[in-house]
């Protein structure tokens, strides 16, 4: 059966953009950077078993400008999808579907993601002993 | 008679007599993931800026290392189940879709045993 050629309903272009349809697909973006995050651990843990040298190399390039920002943006993503993954899971069970909870849910889960973030930017330089 | 339990015939049904296999894994994998991330985050917030010596410390006691290998697993196996739905939601070429898919899940395997032996190696060293 030809499949190629079918009419596609509207798709997400047409819509205009609501909070909640924002939250979905940055799950979805989050979850791809993670997947692409997951290269900088592969990195971290083969330097480690590398060297001494090895292992420089990696904690310079975190410790660098570029490092950083990759590792915030990292960070919110995974606190990110970590807690709207929560949120999904309650879905899952089959609850908080109405709007207002929904939208309420999407709220909590945008502040405590950056609160989470926040916390441990400023735990980690304090673990470094200042900035 | 059927023996087999709702849930079980709906496990094998689907299109591609796989059922909800895919959703199920990629929410178990998620729920296992809960509390190894965030063992995850804290513990990197205590190696901030490790040295060597204090990084081969971190991964080779023995809970640490079971820890991060459950990690490495659940992390590969349910980033390869998320990059598929995305690829195959807006890939619709069909030779390119496969070939993504097939991408993704054996990056995902290589990426997952060398994380995993690179652990075993630091924690047997």
């Amino acid at each position: 059966m030809a499949t190629d050629n079918r009419p596609l309903s509207p798709h997400i272009q047409i819509y205009r953009p609501q909070f909640t349809s924002v939250l979905s697909i940055l799950h979805r973006i989050t979850g791809i950077g993670l997947a692409a995050g997951t290269l900088l651990l592969v990195w971290w843990l083969i330097a480690a078993a590398a060297g001494p040298t090895e292992f420089d190399t990696v904690q310079n390039f975190i410790g660098s400008v570029v490092g950083r920002i990759l590792l915030l943006a990292w960070s919110f993503a995974l606190y990110y999808h970590l807690c709207n993954g929560i949120r999904h899971l309650v879905w899952d069970a089959g609850k908080g579907f109405e709007l207002r909870t929904a939208f309420a849910s999407g709220c909590l889960v945008v502040v405590a993601a950056t609160v989470l973030t926040i916390i441990s930017w400023v735990a980690g330089y304090a673990s470094l002993g200042g900035l | 008679m059927n023996m087999r339990s709702p849930l079980s015939r709906a496990r094998g049904l689907g299109s591609a007599k796989s059922g909800t296999d895919h959703w199920w894994m990629q929410r178990l994998t998620a729920l296992a993931l809960i509390p190894l991330v965030i063992w995850f985050v804290v513990s990197m917030i205590i190696v901030t800026g490790a040295d060597h010596a204090a990084a081969v410390d971190f991964i080779s006691s023995p809970i640490n290392s079971v820890l991060l290998i459950l990690l490495i697993i659940a992390t590969f196996y349910h980033g390869q189940l998320g990059l598929t739905v995305v690829i195959e939601d807006y890939i619709h070429t069909r030779w390119l879709e496969v070939s993504l898919i097939i991408a993704v899940k054996g990056a995902a395997i290589f990426l997952g045993v060398a994380s995993v032996y690179a652990v075993i190696a630091i924690a047997l060293n």
